[in-house]
């Protein structure tokens, strides 16, 4: 069977694992990260570039190829997400946004109305803006009105690694949204990534899991992998599930 | 409702018969939770727990490079006046000793930064002595204004305020606030704050969430490990951060642990953490409190903080020099606040953090 092209943004993507910049050990691990998981789009906090400075600069540790989805971390309120938006836009990083308002510090939830008001206003403005939301489908259905390029429910808070803890809402945003739903935060496995791709995802978003392994670039390698077979478990319609065995052989079978 | 109720709470717990009364089971119990509760935290804290240091750190180590990864923030202080009406008997700038006291006017602050900033430090740390007619709010806001120029961060250190205050210096660019309790016994503090408006230790204990309460992104709270009896001292800081860390949010709780070092004065420390009993309580911590950041500043040595790396530490001070003025060359430097022991320079801990696997993080804030 032929998958279908991922496009956000008009952009095409042929892998469906995107990743992050935070937490590496060095900088230096980031471009062998991308080029062992073979992820297209990587997203990197705008209040981490040091430009400008003697420092070493992020940027120069993505490759051209790889789509750079900036995103709004530190931002507090709507305003402030979009004035980040618009830096990272004149710092040429692109019309790629992802929108992350967040104002509780000790479980990183995302605040889903400030999130929205900033989509509103960069939608308008012209950015293919990816917002970062804990899963409502009522939320994701006004986010697509209001010209989001997908939506991005978290799995788990960030950096916990606990998997899907919101698996029955992501899926009715999977359902029923119109745009690629990616799922993001809270994959630490592999298989946490191949379930959410199981259940008909668009794409993960993996940064914790692979920047705090022994080996980044073999873990991206690795999530890769997880992320193809979830998708082709999605696409070959995996078999029902059952709460008793079903015997490959049935005892009733000689009835037929 | 204050942090003040929380400490109240533990008036009269006999914490020397706790501690001693803690067996290897308990210590075993704590270490294997995810949530640890006060008295999983006091176990981790007692003579027990030191037979399980290297369960602690891996733990530790575990837990910060799944919330922090494998990074090292930098920052950098800067003191800008060493005029202080308090009498601290521990400290370098105690108004009784006769030291040469300086003030940077603006165009010395300047010198500094721009000094500072040749560094690549992007986080600076604010520093004065408590003399507010030496230092008033305009002064402090001026400076905060020019300093913006030069650094993407810029938190203060200096004598508590009020709300209203906190309130101006952030909006003059100020986005993080470290103050120490220094001692968290109410009657080992009244014994070595003699004079002066520090004497009042609930004003002081409560300015972190009058901190927080103005909108400061960043508090960062601690003991001065020497004050006063060490285990408890350090059970009260992680209660301290735990009440703001769960009534604030928004805010992100950093705590460090100060170990007294030789200031001018020549005050002896009745009381003392060694570096196995400072591994124990910076991994306790850490396994109470698996997102709060720990600082650990250069009173510490190059060697021991370079172990720290992976044992917890988030925040690291670099190239600091405690006296008034001393980046730029045409200063000359004040009596130092504390002796520095890791006296290496940006570029030397900079090497130093990489060397051991992590990553030297000089930026993570824009004030938007």
């Amino acid at each position: 069977m032929q998958d279908e092209q991922l496009k956000i943004g008009g952009r095409v993507f042929t892998s469906r694992l995107f990743t992050g910049t935070g937490k590496f050990a060095a900088k230096n691990w980031i471009p062998r990260m991308l080029a062992a998981s073979g992820s297209e789009m990587i997203t990197v906090a705008l209040r981490r570039i040091d430009s400008g400075g003697s420092n070493e600069n992020i940027l120069d540790f993505i490759p051209k190829n790889v789509v750079l989805l900036p995103n709004t971390s530190g931002a507090r309120t709507a305003e402030e997400a979009v004035r980040i938006a618009r830096i990272a836009r004149e710092a040429g990083c692109g019309n790629f946004i992802k929108i992350e308002v967040i104002t509780d510090m000790k479980y990183l939830m995302p605040d889903n109305y400030e999130t929205l008001r900033a989509t509103e206003i960069l939608a308008r403005e012209g950015f293919i803006v990816l917002p970062y939301v804990l899963p409502d489908l009522t939320l994701a259905k006004k986010l697509e009105d209001a010209g989001a390029a997908a939506i991005m429910p978290l799995g788990a808070p960030i950096g916990t690694n606990r998997g899907l803890e919101t698996k029955s809402l992501i899926a009715m945003l999977i359902e029923n949204c119109q745009v690629p739903v990616v799922v993001d935060a809270g994959i630490g496995r592999p298989s946490h990534a191949a379930e959410a791709m199981e259940m008909g995802a668009d794409a993960v978003l993996v940064n914790t899991a692979i920047a705090t392994a022994e080996d980044p670039a073999m873990m991206g390698r690795a999530f890769s992998l997880a992320v193809e077979a979830g998708r082709l478990a999605y696409l070959a319609r995996m078999g029902q599930e059952s709460v008793t065995a079903q015997a490959s052989s049935p005892l009733t079978g000689f009835l037929n | 409702m204050s942090v003040y109720s929380e400490i109240e709470r533990y008036n009269g717990f006999d914490f020397q018969t706790f501690f001693d009364r803690v067996t290897p089971a308990q210590v075993e119990a704590a270490l294997i939770k995810e949530k640890l509760s006060e008295k999983d935290f006091l176990a981790l804290l007692s003579p027990a727990a030191a037979g399980y240091l290297e369960a602690m750190a891996r733990k530790a180590h575990n837990l910060t490079r799944q919330y922090f990864g494998r990074t090292i923030q930098l920052f950098i202080p800067l003191y800008i006046s060493n005029f202080c009406a308090n009498e601290c008997v521990y400290c370098g700038f105690h108004r009784a000793n006769n030291i040469s006291r300086k003030k940077l006017s603006l165009a010395e602050i300047e010198d500094e930064a721009k000094a500072i900033a040749a560094t690549g430090m992007r986080h600076l740390l604010l520093l004065t002595g408590e003399a507010p007619g030496v230092t008033p709010m305009d002064y402090l806001e001026d400076a905060v204004r020019l300093l913006k120029k030069y650094f993407a961060s810029v938190s203060i250190e200096i004598m508590p305020l009020d709300e209203g205050d906190y309130h101006r210096l952030r909006m003059a660019g100020v986005d993080g606030l470290t103050l120490y309790q220094e001692t968290y016994d109410q009657g080992r503090y009244a014994l070595v704050h003699k004079a002066g408006r520090k004497t009042d230790y609930r004003y002081r204990l409560e300015a972190p969430e009058r901190g927080a309460r103005a909108g400061f992104r960043m508090v960062n709270i601690g003991p001065l490990l020497g004050l006063g009896e060490v285990r408890s001292e350090v059970f009260f800081c992680g209660l301290h951060a735990k009440y703001l860390d769960d009534t604030f949010l928004q805010t992100e709780i950093a705590l460090s642990l100060p170990r007294m070092n030789p200031a001018e004065g020549n005050y002896q420390p009745e009381f003392s953490a060694d570096d196995q009993a400072f591994v124990q309580f910076m991994t306790a911590l850490r396994c109470f409190l698996p997102r709060a950041g720990i600082t650990v500043s250069t009173r510490e040595s190059a060697a021991f903080r370079d172990n720290l790396i992976r044992l917890g530490a988030t925040r690291f001070s670099a190239g600091s020099c405690t006296g008034v003025g001393g980046y730029g060359k045409r200063q000359e430097t004040g009596t130092p606040q504390f002796e520095i022991t890791d006296e290496r320079s940006v570029e030397e801990v900079v090497r130093a953090i990489r060397d051991a696997g992590y990553q030297p993080v000089y930026k993570d804030w824009d004030a938007i």
